[in-house]
């Protein structure tokens, strides 16, 4: 198998709270894994410590063959190649729709503006917010607001992208056209590694899923042996936790 | 009614020119204020604990002390303190100087507080350096949250400016005080047409600068 | 700095700081009254009464309060209106902080959200009830802040007094200056009096505001 990004066990902790222990993680290129777990169990952290926003104290990650975490160098060469969008969208709030897509590609990658903006327009109309091009995020709602993120996101060409509970802030109908984008983006063959709460999403985007709980892999599996027979207690009491009688 | 003053000899245009008095003072002090306001603020953001406790008491000790009480500590005190006379116009745009510096440091501290963690974050996320991230994603925010307020504090520093007749500097309420005086037999009245002018000068300096602000911060408000 | 000037000094200090206080303090009431009113008026849109007050507040907010001073004192008896220094001194500070009052409770009253009227009035309560027990205290509360930071506004905003002849710490500092050169005693006294006057109210203040940023964010 091709991987693309390594995880030898990775150790986070804060003062004397670890909320990491030993993770060991591999994904392949074009493959979606799937992170789920209880509140707290340190899934988000685990997206942070690829991205290089969080030290680590134990371990490595690797992305490519090459080292990112811990990292010596200008982070921004790494993050470019990592793409990652948040439960808070996180879009600038001063810059229309069009301007917040276009702006990393050139100033980071120096495309011209017009071409940026020729593919953000693509990008745009894929998701269907062409009309909405110069809007400001402020007349925005949130799905709209977050399938704006992930192209952004797109736009830097990035190698894996990370997907951070980007649902959680969403109202329920409007969690479906955010969770189709994605969907869409599994079907291209994008790397991701996605943190999520919606059970029923991760089984249909995953190639494999991941769960962690008291900041450790307890589990993990194809979506069909996770789901529907998990090895370990905790794990079953987990997705039992999610059906009502 | 006391209004026919006004047309007599320059009086008019004396008045025009005690106004400017008073806008040049609060101009100046506000662009210094900017400037000084910028570092100040900036350095509280690093939470170093020398700084930010002199930087609390000096805007504490600021935020209480009526700016008239300023005025006369700068022009009577450094006098006596440092042996140095200073003119009247000097002292004023000390004192200003001051008292705009302690706001904006705040206003600054603030709005660099205010922008989350995440942003910064979502920028780097983006391949962005820290440079590029301030240039392009924070500043123009901070100055989207801190403009409105900004031209508010030249609005009370335009109506400050009217205490600095009080250390002699002729600004337009003195050159009234002098008109009313020059005329006191010939027009009896003048003190009330004069003195509404003078209101009505004061409103309509600061008014317009009022409604701009406020539709700034409509404007851009998130 | 002498110990003998400070402490002859002291007597015409305490005299001017009560001064100072009672005259502040009932034209911050003043404010504070007329500012409900304001509020109340433009929040329910009364007519005639909403547009007076919102011309009242502009042309307040916009112009120096020793401005006005010269305009009352000096002007108004030029009409017949005479008034001696000391009601000049509670109607300024009466007039300038109401239309400052007038802007913080109103904003505290377009805070309160539309889901908190609709709940009272499911409650079955009446507009008034809903007013008195739930708009007002709320908004009230959201106030406080902006209340406060105008005392501190309006106590300072006391110290241009001087101007029309009242004996307040200002007139008592320039005086004494003036008469006996102690200029280092007359400042000193001057700063320890405003702080005694200012300084409490600050505090008073910045605990205040975070009692309310509790109740209202839980941290």
């Amino acid at each position: 198998m091709d991987e693309i990004l390594s995880i030898r066990n990775l150790t986070k902790s804060y003062d004397d709270l670890t909320v990491l222990n030993q993770i060991n993680l591999d994904v392949s290129r074009g493959e979606v894994v799937v992170i789920v777990g209880p509140s707290g169990c340190g899934k988000s952290t685990l997206l942070r410590c690829i991205n290089a926003f969080e030290k680590i104290q134990e371990g490595m990650v690797k992305l490519d063959g090459e080292v990112i975490n811990p990292f010596k160098g200008k982070l921004n060469e790494i993050r470019e190649k990592i793409g990652m969008v948040f439960q808070s969208y996180e879009l600038f709030p001063h810059k229309t729709v069009l301007q917040n897509m276009t702006l990393a590609p050139i100033m980071v990658k120096k495309i011209k503006k017009k071409e940026a903006e020729e593919e953000a327009l693509a990008l745009l109309d894929r998701v269907g917010l062409l009309t909405k091009k110069d809007n400001y995020p402020r007349q925005l709602s949130g799905g709209q607001k977050q399938r704006v993120a992930i192209v952004r996101a797109l736009m830097m060409h990035p190698e894996i992208l990370l997907l951070d509970e980007i649902t959680a802030a969403l109202d329920p109908e409007m969690v479906k056209e955010v969770l189709d984008v994605v969907i869409n983006l599994a079907k291209e063959g994008r790397t991701m590694v996605i943190v999520t709460h919606e059970l029923s999403f991760a089984r249909a985007v995953a190639d494999r899923m991941v769960f962690i709980d008291a900041g450790r892999i307890v589990e993990e599996g194809s979506p069909i042996k996770f789901f529907e027979s998990p090895k370990t207690e905790r794990l079953r009491k987990f997705l039992d936790s999610f059906k009502y009688i | 009614m006391g209004f026919e003053v006004l047309l007599k000899g320059s009086n008019l245009i004396r008045l025009f020119t005690g106004i400017l008095v008073a806008l040049r003072i609060s101009m100046i002090s506000v662009m210094l204020s900017i400037v000084f306001g910028v570092i100040i603020g900036s350095l509280m953001t690093l939470k170093k604990p020398v700084i930010n406790i002199t930087g609390k008491l000096y805007l504490e000790f600021i935020r209480i002390m009526p700016q008239m009480v300023l005025l006369f500590l700068v022009y009577f005190g450094t006098t006596k303190a440092i042996g140095v006379n200073i003119s009247a116009e000097t002292a004023s745009i000390i004192v200003f100087t001051l008292w705009g510096t302690a706001e904006m440091s705040d206003l600054i501290r603030g709005a660099l507080n205010g922008i989350p963690t995440i942003q910064y974050e979502s920028s780097y996320s983006l391949g962005m350096s820290v440079r590029q991230t301030y240039i392009h994603v924070i500043i123009p925010q901070i100055i989207r949250r801190m403009l409105p307020l900004s031209i508010n504090l030249v609005t009370r520093m335009i109506k400050t400016t009217s205490l600095v007749m009080m250390i002699g500097i002729v600004e337009v309420l003195k050159v009234g005080q002098q008109i009313v005086e020059a005329n006191r037999k010939s027009s009896p009245n003048a003190a009330f047409g004069i003195f509404a002018t003078i209101f009505a000068l004061y409103f309509f300096a600061c008014w317009p600068i009022s409604i701009f602000s406020k539709y700034l911060e409509k404007k851009w408000e998130n | 700095m002498d110990l003998e000037i400070l402490i002859s000094y002291f007597p015409r200090y305490l005299d001017a700081f009560k001064l100072t206080v009672i005259i502040g303090c009932t034209g911050i009431l003043i404010a504070f009254i007329l500012g409900i009113i304001s509020a109340f008026s433009i929040h329910f849109k009364i007519p005639i009464m909403s547009q007076f007050f919102r011309v009242y507040i502009e042309i307040f907010r916009n112009t120096p309060l020793l401005v006005q001073l010269f305009f009352f004192y000096f002007g108004l008896p030029k009409l017949g209106i005479s008034i001696t220094s000391e009601v000049c001194g509670v109607m300024g500070i009466g007039l300038l902080g109401g239309s400052y009052m007038a802007e913080g409770i109103r904003s505290g009253m377009d805070a309160v959200s539309e889901s908190q009227r609709e709940s009272a009035l499911a409650l079955g309560m009446t507009r008034k009830q809903m007013f008195f027990h739930v708009i007002f205290p709320e908004a009230f509360s959201l106030s406080i802040p902006a209340i406060v930071a105008n005392v501190i506004f309006l106590l300072k905003e006391t110290s241009v007094f001087s101007a029309i002849s009242l004996m307040d710490l200002m007139f008592t500092a320039k005086d004494l200056i003036g008469l006996y050169y102690n200029t280092t005693e007359a400042l000193f006294l001057l700063v320890v009096f405003y702080i005694i006057m200012l300084l409490p109210v600050s505090l008073i203040g910045n605990v205040i505001e975070g009692r309310v940023h509790y109740k209202m964010f839980g941290a």
